[in-house]
Formats: structure tokens, sequence, C-alpha cells
């Protein structure tokens, strides 16, 4: 098995943007971040659930995430996940590099397609 | 402190984990529920699209360990777990290491203390013994060492040498030392100014001896070794600036040396100074040991050639007296024969120990193919384990690495009671004290030892796991034939991983086993050679030397030597008593000069050397010597001086055609002396060992006329012979030291010994050899055939149903034992087949230890197999007769 099966049909670091991004707009829980995902890419990416936790983790070590107690939509106990400073400037970095090797890639499908 | 945070924080992040995950399956649950799906679907499909959660939990843990860490610690938990559920096992395998590797452990130990280990000297890499070659002196070629350097040659070269730092020589004596307490006889080693400086190790106490002690008409001067100063002066500093009487001679002590120093190899009570005087000598008295420092950067090819442009100064600058050739020396060819120190102090043991090194280190293969063996049988019984596993998505690597820590933590812990084994060894070793293994003093377990042990744990952890992994990490397909695996027979190819090793077992084992029955071969040989005396057990020995300062004229002292052998002859029990200058074997530096035979013509003039003994009337009945013509020395023979010689047989045949005619013939050493008559021949004598052949000996009375001088002459220095048969008794010794004091007081005694200890001491290399050997051999044979044990033994078990149908369908009892003797007996033929190359290969490597017997003795090679494949018969009938023993309903009815 491979260690990254987190990865499987997305580019290295697209799931941990999607996170940042999404817990940019508000603090959530884990099941609550699939969910936003999912909806969020009309089902057409397909994340396996669980592979959230690692890549969670991993950002929680790095400082971009802080975890806190909270409540789920259910009413029981979880961990809410929050960015921190050093997460949003991470996402503003991520993103203006993935905005320029997407525009990139665009350029140059647009040219071999012409 | 980072980590340490994180490492205390861990319980909390693992709590918040699996609180996260429990929700999120919760949740999605109850979603799926809401959507209609009952509760055993909707769990099903939130598992199925979370993915394997265990997987995931134990990822996302791992972002915070150290993962490769943390999962050899939890093997290595697990092999713990795994050795205390299987003690059986677990105590088989450790001990079959420990065995292995502390006897791999102590020969290693003494290897390297004796042959890697440099000498106890600062820089001993520039140290060499000088010896010289000299190939043109006929009878001289016996020393197989070489020539030694005589005094004129030591003063030669001290002065003009451009190669050396310094340099001196040495011999070793024995002297009496009287006014302590009783007299006493110390081992003393003879120094010229420059050992010292050589050997470059500062006394404990006191001052070096220098060229300065030995000036001839000086003060007299001495060092004491540390176990004397311990032993007579109870290390008392101020010892420096005490007098003792050495030899009834003052001399002054002016330093101890420090605890377990050696001159070269040899132990002292006493250093005193070799008083040269440059004005007295002559070319000869080749008798002394030089040894030398090299200058930086000089190697031994040029300081051979230093020493051969000395040589020629040395012949300008000495004589043998007048009307001598000083040039003479020029037909002996004498050049430079330089050695290393280290390869003079170790000798020939270092072959005798690569070969023990090697054979013992084929036991060890062996040994760890007992436990991959051993491995490869749990592996078939884990199986079913391990197809589980397997199939819950345990990677290989992750399995064998896992296997691989258990037979680490197996090796080392087997390690550790290695070096408590060997250890132990080793204290034996030097208990028992071989006699012909130089450094006995040095060896111990030290860093390097242990860091072997060490290496050698992980290795063969490391072989034997490997093989062992092959066969785990490859489970045998199926859970469902894993389960079923232990109803039906054993497929060829399960088989075959343990019937290689089994061969592989086979053919060292047999390989070590010849070389042990040619060491045995070699002692019988050497056992059965003639030596030239009889029941040397019932022979005792001892030296007494009367020095010059005691009793200077030659006849009194004659007279007191033959009143002790007088004396002797009263003590009861004994025999026979007769003395002699040097016993055979006993390795006493002989006496030895040219033999001119009457009527004989020699080419330049230049007779042959021949070793000289010199004895007293009744030495050869004493000896058990046999007279093989003519008569014996009488008293009237000693006393009346007469111009007489005894000569050994080998010398009569080659000068007169037999022993016979050699009788009444005459012959002389220097041709200013009258010629003497041949009244006896005596049986040849191994004088050298009884490897060795036998020298020719001219045997003299112990007192005559000088051939040099006109002079008479008595050998001072004595070997007394007591023929008894309470020889080796104390009450003997006691009662023989008692006689020698009645007659002088002065006297002590000194090297107190059995013939047969001496005659046991000479084949000390070939016993020593042997034993190792031997013991290896039975090491190997006995893993071997356990091997053979445990594959048949399986094999029966395993194939019992199969056994019950054949005894169903008629099959003879008789006729199922032979099948699995008969498979047995293949694999020891294949084995053998192997081994037979491998032992002539090793046994053509240890040529040199072997004596009568050729490397490829076909009696050997013919029986080792003969005998290796009765007991591999043997050991496979005893599981083949429970295959007989089956009863086929029961065999049937198993599953």
């Amino acid at each position: 098995m491979s260690r990254n099966t987190e990865y499987r049909d997305l580019f290295p670091g697209a799931l941990e943007m999607m996170i940042l991004q999404s817990l940019r707009l508000r603090p959530m829980h884990g099941y609550a971040l699939v969910k936003h995902i999912k909806a969020g890419s009309d089902d057409l990416l397909r994340v396996e659930e669980g592979s959230l936790y690692p890549a969670l983790q991993r950002m929680l070590r790095e400082g971009w995430l802080e975890s806190e107690m909270g409540v789920s939509a259910k009413g029981r106990p979880t961990r809410i996940y929050r960015l921190t400073p050093a997460g949003i400037e991470r996402l503003e970095r991520e993103l203006s590099s993935f905005q320029q090797m997407f525009a990139g890639i665009s350029r140059v499908l647009a040219f071999n397609l012409a | 402190m980072n980590w340490m945070k994180q490492l205390f924080s861990r319980r909390k992040r693992y709590d918040d984990l699996s609180a996260s995950i429990e929700e999120h399956l919760a949740e999605k649950i109850d979603e799926l529920m809401d959507g209609g799906m009952s509760r055993r679907e909707a769990e099903q499909a939130a598992r199925r699209e979370f993915g394997n959660e265990l997987l995931i939990a134990q990822r996302s843990r791992e972002v915070w360990q150290w993962p490769r860490l943390e999962s050899a610690l939890a093997d290595l938990r697990m092999a713990f777990r795994r050795m205390g559920k299987s003690p059986g096992f677990s105590a088989t395998v450790i001990l079959t290491l420990a065995i292995g590797i502390g006897a791999n452990t102590a020969v290693f130990s003494v290897l390297n203390s004796v042959v890697l280990k440099p000498l106890p000297y600062p820089g001993s890499d520039r140290l060499v013994s000088i010896w010289l070659h000299a190939p043109g002196a006929a009878g001289l070629t016996s020393f197989q060492e070489g020539l030694r350097l005589s005094p004129s040659m030591y003063l030669t070269f001290a002065e003009h040498n451009r190669s050396f730092e310094s340099i001196g020589v040495w011999i070793s004596d024995a002297v009496n030392v009287t006014g302590l307490a009783q007299p006493e006889r110390v081992h003393a080693t003879l120094i010229t100014g420059g050992v010292l400086e050589t050997l470059a190790v500062q006394p404990a106490v006191g001052r070096w001896l220098t060229a300065a002690d030995q000036d001839p008409r000086g003060r007299r001067t001495l060092m004491l070794s540390y176990g004397y100063w311990q032993r007579r002066f109870g290390g008392d500093p101020s010892v420096v600036g005490r007098s003792i009487q050495v030899d009834a001679e003052t001399g002054e002590i002016v330093g101890v040396m420090p605890r377990g120093f050696q001159v070269v190899n040899q132990d002292f009570d006493l250093l005193i100074p070799l008083r040269f005087d440059p004005h007295k000598q002559i070319l000869a008295g080749f008798g002394y040991n030089g040894i030398g420092r090299l200058k930086p950067g000089v190697t031994m090819e040029a300081a051979n050639t230093d020493i051969a442009r000395m040589l020629n100064i040395w012949m300008d600058s000495w004589s043998n007296g007048p009307h001598t050739n000083p040039h003479f020396y020029e037909t002996w060819k004498m050049v430079g024969a330089i050695r290393s120190m280290k390869q003079e102090v170790i000798g020939n043991v270092a072959s005798v120990l690569w070969v023990v090194m090697g054979t013992i280190g084929v036991v060890m293969l062996i040994a760890c193919l007992n436990v991959a063996n051993l491995l490869l049988v749990r592996a078939e019984s884990r199986q079913q384990e391990l197809a589980i596993r397997a199939a819950l998505g345990a990677g290989a690597m992750r399995i064998a690495r896992e296997l691989l820590t258990e037979c680490m933590v197996l090796a080392l812990v087997g390690g550790a009671a290695g070096v408590a084994i060997a250890a132990a060894g080793l204290r034996l070793l030097a208990a028992i004290g071989p006699a012909n293994l130089p450094r006995l003093g040095e060896i111990g377990l030290d860093a390097r030892s242990i860091g072997f042990t060490f290496v050698l744990s992980l290795a063969s952890a490391l072989f034997f796991g490997s093989i062992a992994a092959f066969k785990y990490v490859r489970p045998s397909a199926s859970l469902a034939h894993a389960s079923g695996a232990r109803s039906m027979s054993a497929g060829r190819a399960r088989l075959r991983g343990r019937n290689l090793l089994v061969v592989a077992q086979v053919a060292m084992a047999l390989a070590l086993l010849v070389c042990a029955v040619l060491m045995i071969r070699t002692m019988g040989a050497l056992r059965s050679v003639e030596p030239g005396f009889a029941d040397a057990g019932r022979l005792q020995t001892f030296r007494i030397s009367i020095p010059e300062t005691l009793i200077a004229d030659p006849v009194s002292t004659a007279r007191l030597e033959n009143s002790i052998a007088d004396r002797l002859a009263t003590v009861p029990g004994v025999e026979s008593v007769a003395f002699s200058t040097s016993l055979p074997l006993d390795g006493i530096e002989p006496d030895w000069d040219e033999i001119r035979i009457e009527g004989k013509v020699y080419q330049k003039n230049d007779p042959p050397l021949r070793f000289f003994d010199f004895v007293s009337p009744g030495y050869f009945r004493t000896a058990g010597t046999r007279l093989v013509a003519g008569r014996d020395y009488t008293w009237t023979d000693v006393y009346g001086l007469r111009p007489v010689a005894i000569i050994s047989e080998n010398l009569a045949r080659e000068s007169w055609g037999s022993a016979a005619a050699a009788v009444g013939k005459r012959l002389k050493v220097s041709n200013d002396q009258p010629w003497l008559e041949v009244v006896g021949v005596a049986q040849d004598v191994r004088q050298n060992g009884v490897d060795e052949p036998a020298p020719a000996i001219v045997y003299w009375p112990y007192m005559n006329n000088s051939p040099y001088a006109s002079a008479i002459e008595t050998q001072r220095a004595l070997s007394y012979l007591v023929r008894s048969p309470r020889a080796g008794s104390q009450s003997l010794v006691a009662e023989m030291q008692r006689a020698v004091w009645q007659v002088n007081a002065d006297l002590p005694v000194a090297s107190i010994e059995t013939l047969g200890d001496v005659y046991n001491r000479s084949m000390a290399r070939t016993s020593f050899t042997l034993a190792m050997l031997t013991i290896a051999g039975a090491m190997a044979l006995a893993l071997g055939l356990l091997g053979i044990y445990g594959v048949i033994s399986y094999a029966v078990t395993q194939r019992t149903r199969e056994i019950g149908i054949r005894l169903a369908l008629g099959a003879q009892k008789s006729e199922l034992k032979w099948m699995f003797v008969r498979s047995a007996l293949r694999l020891t033929g294949v084995g053998v087949v192997i081994g037979l190359g491998a032992a002539a290969a090793l046994s053509l490597v240890m040529r040199s230890l072997l004596y009568g017997v050729s490397p490829l003795d076909p009696v050997t090679f013919a029986g080792v197999p003969v005998v290796l494949a009765a007991c591999a018969a043997f050991a496979s009938y005893l599981p083949a007769r429970r295959a007989a023993a089956v009863d086929p309903v029961d065999a049937l009815r198993a599953d």
C-alpha cells in the first residue's frame, strides 16, 4: 500500500490547500470539513474521507491549525479545527504559487490546441 | 525542548484524534440512517467510505512520532513477548548461539591478544630480532631459525650500524642467589647496553642498565623484575642501592622493571649486564639473541644490507686466534636475516590459531544453520498466523523486520551468554597455560573482543534471520491453504530449504572431523616415534650449576658433581642416577663444533658441525638410550681423562657405514688435538623435538681435556636424571633437594620436572591444535546430527497421514523406516561429497601442522564419511521408528 493514499487523484498539497481554504471561512470539525469539500467540488473530486486525518495532524504539527474542544452538529463532543495566522500565511503562499502553475499549464494547453 | 513537550502532549493528541474519527463515523452513520438505511448498512457504508480506520489512525499518530524508532521498539516488545511464550524454543536457540559465539569469542580473544595486538613496547613496529642466515655452514642448517650473533658481532654492529637507533644482545641464564634466605636458583636475563633502550619501557623504580654497566672492570650492577621485587623484597622502593650475592659475587640493585615486562618473550627475575671485554673477544660464539630498533623509515631489507656491510668490518676487526683466517667465515655465506620482533615472539603459533579460528567459525556457521532450521520449523507452525496477518495488510517487509528483530534479540542474549562462556574458557586456558602459547599473560577479553562478539551476534542474526525470513515473507498462499496444511504431506518444495541446510551442515561437520582425525593421526605418529629415551614419566630431572666463584678447580667440581649423583642414588626408590649438559627436548642451547673423522678429506678443510653433549657414566642406561655398539663410559674414563668419545648411530653410519664399524675408529675437534677413540655408539635421540630429525651427536665425558687449550674442562651446568617409580612426587623432590644440600648447602636445584613433562610439552602445539579441533569437530558433529534428527523427525510428523495410508494399504513397517533413513542418508551423501572437497582444501592449508600423515590421508578420507553416515543413519532411525509405530486408524482419524 502506498504511503500517500491521501493524495490519490490529487496533486501534492491540493488536499492541504482545500482544508486551509475551507477552514478560512470558519472553524469546523472533521466530518463537516469533508462534507464542505465534497459539496464545494460538486462531488467531482474523490477524496477518501479518512485521508483527511493524517493531513490534519500534519498541519497541526506545522502550527497552521489549532484544535479545540467543541460540539458537533449532533451535539456530541468533538474537536474543532481553526486556522492560525501561520496557516493563513501558508494558504496565501500556496494559492499564489498554485495560480501561477495553473495559469502556466492553461497557456501550454491552449497553445497546443491552437 | 520542543520534542519533550511533544512527547508529553502526545497522549492528548491521540485522544483528540480518536474522538474526531469516532464522531466523524457516528455523524455519517446518523446521516445515512436518516437517508433511510438500516443501521448495519449505514455502518458498512460509512466505514467503506472512510477507508481503513486502523491504518489511518496509525498514520495520523505517526505524524507525532519517530516512526522508525517506535516501530522498532514495538518489534522489540513483540520479540520479548514471543520469547516468553515459547521458552523451550528460545532456550534452545540462545544456548546454541551462546556456545557458538562463546567459542568464537574465546578463540578470537586469544588470536587478538597473541597475534593481532602489537607487542607491549612503545613503537613496537620498528622492533626487530637480528638473526643471520648461514647457508654455507654445513651442520648449522639444522638450526631452523638461523644463526645468532657473537659478542664481537654485537660490538661491531653497535659501533658501525647506520640503520638502528639502538642495538643489543641478550641471553637467558639461571644464576644462584645467596645471602637472602635459602640459596635460590633464579631466571636471569643477561643483556648488553641497547637492549632496554630498544624495548623502551621505563623502569618502575630506579634506573636502567646502560652501556656504562657493561664495563668488565666496573662495579657489578643488576635490575629486578617486578615479580622478584615483590616476592623477595615486598615491593620495598628503598631496595635500589642494596646489594645481593649472585653466583657468589656482589651486585648492586639499580632499578626495578615494571609488572609484565619481558625481554622479547623471556620472563626473568634478574636483569644482569653482559660485560664483554673487547680485548678478549674472538669472532666465534654465535649464541646471543640480537634485537634492535630500526630508525624511522628504514626497511628490513635496508637493515639487512647494512648488516652485510658490517659483516666485512667484523671479519677485518677480529680473529679466532693466531694462525686462523678471519675470512674463513666467507664460506658460511652469512647474510642478515632480520625479522620483526612480533614474528619472533609469536613464532608458528599464528598458523595454529588461524586454523582454530577458521574451524570454530565453521562451527558457528553450523550453529546458525541449526537456528535457521528451528526458525523454519516454527515458520511452518506459524503459517496460519502469518497468512492472517498478510490478509490484514501486513507488508512483507514489516513481517521480515519483526522476525529479524526477534533474531537480533536472540543473538544478542546468546552473545551476552557467550561472553560469559568465553571468559570462563579463557580463565581455563590461562590455568592450563599451554607452554608454547606466547604472550599468555596478555590474553583477555578487551574492547575489541567485545566488539567482535557484538558484530558476530548481529551478523549471525542477520544470516539465520534472512534464511528464515525468506520463508516467512512468502507464507504459502491463502488462509484456506494455511489452515488445511496440517493434514497434508509436505511437498518437496517446502522441505527443500531445510534439506539444503542439512546438507551444508553435514559438509562442514565432515570437513572439521577430517581435520580433527588428521590431527589425531599426527599425534599417533608422533607418539610412535622412538624418541631415543624410554619410560620418560619415571625420569625425574632437575638442573644444578656450580659457578667458578664457588669452586674454581675443575677436578674438584667434577668430584662434587659425582658425589651429588652418589648421594641421590641412596634416596629410597631411586634406581639409577646420571647427569649430562642437556636432555632431549629440553631446548637448552646445544654446544657444537666441527668434528674431523680420521682419514677423511674435507673440502676447504671445513668439516661439518656436530652437536655436543657431555655425560656422566651410566647416562645412557638411566635415560633408556640403547647403546647400539661398544660400551658406556666408566669413571676411569672420566678421572683418567682418557681420549674417548661416544657418538650417535646416524653419525656412525654416515662416517663409517655402520655402528659396529665405528667402534675403535678415531675423530677430533681441533687440529691441534690428539685423536680420540670411539668407544661406543648410542641410539639416535630426537634432541630438537619429536617431529624433527635426530641430529648427529657426539657425547663427551663431562670432564675431559679441552680441545682448544691444554687444560682440563668440567661442565658446570648440568641436568641430573633420576630414574624412579616415585618420579613426579613432591616427597621425592624434597628428598632429592635434601640430598643435594647434604653435599653442598650453597647449591639450589632448578627446573624440577619429569622428562615425561618435557616430552608432553614438546608436543604441546600438536595437542593444543588437536584439543581445539576435536572440540570443534565434536560440536559440529553434534549440531549436524541434531539437524538430521530434526528434519527427519519433522518429516515424520508431517507425513503421519500418508504413513497411515501406506500402512493401511499394506506397507511393511521396516520398509517405512528405511524410507526415512534413506532420505537422511541421501542428504548425508550429498553433504559428504561436498564436505570431502572442503576437507581436502582445509587439510592442505593445515599441512604444516601435520606429521607422519598425508594431508589427503586415504584412511581418514574414507573412514570419516563412513562413521558420519553411520551416525546420520542412527540419528534418522530414532524418528523413523516413530513412523513405523503409527497406528493407521489414529493417523487417518486425526482430522
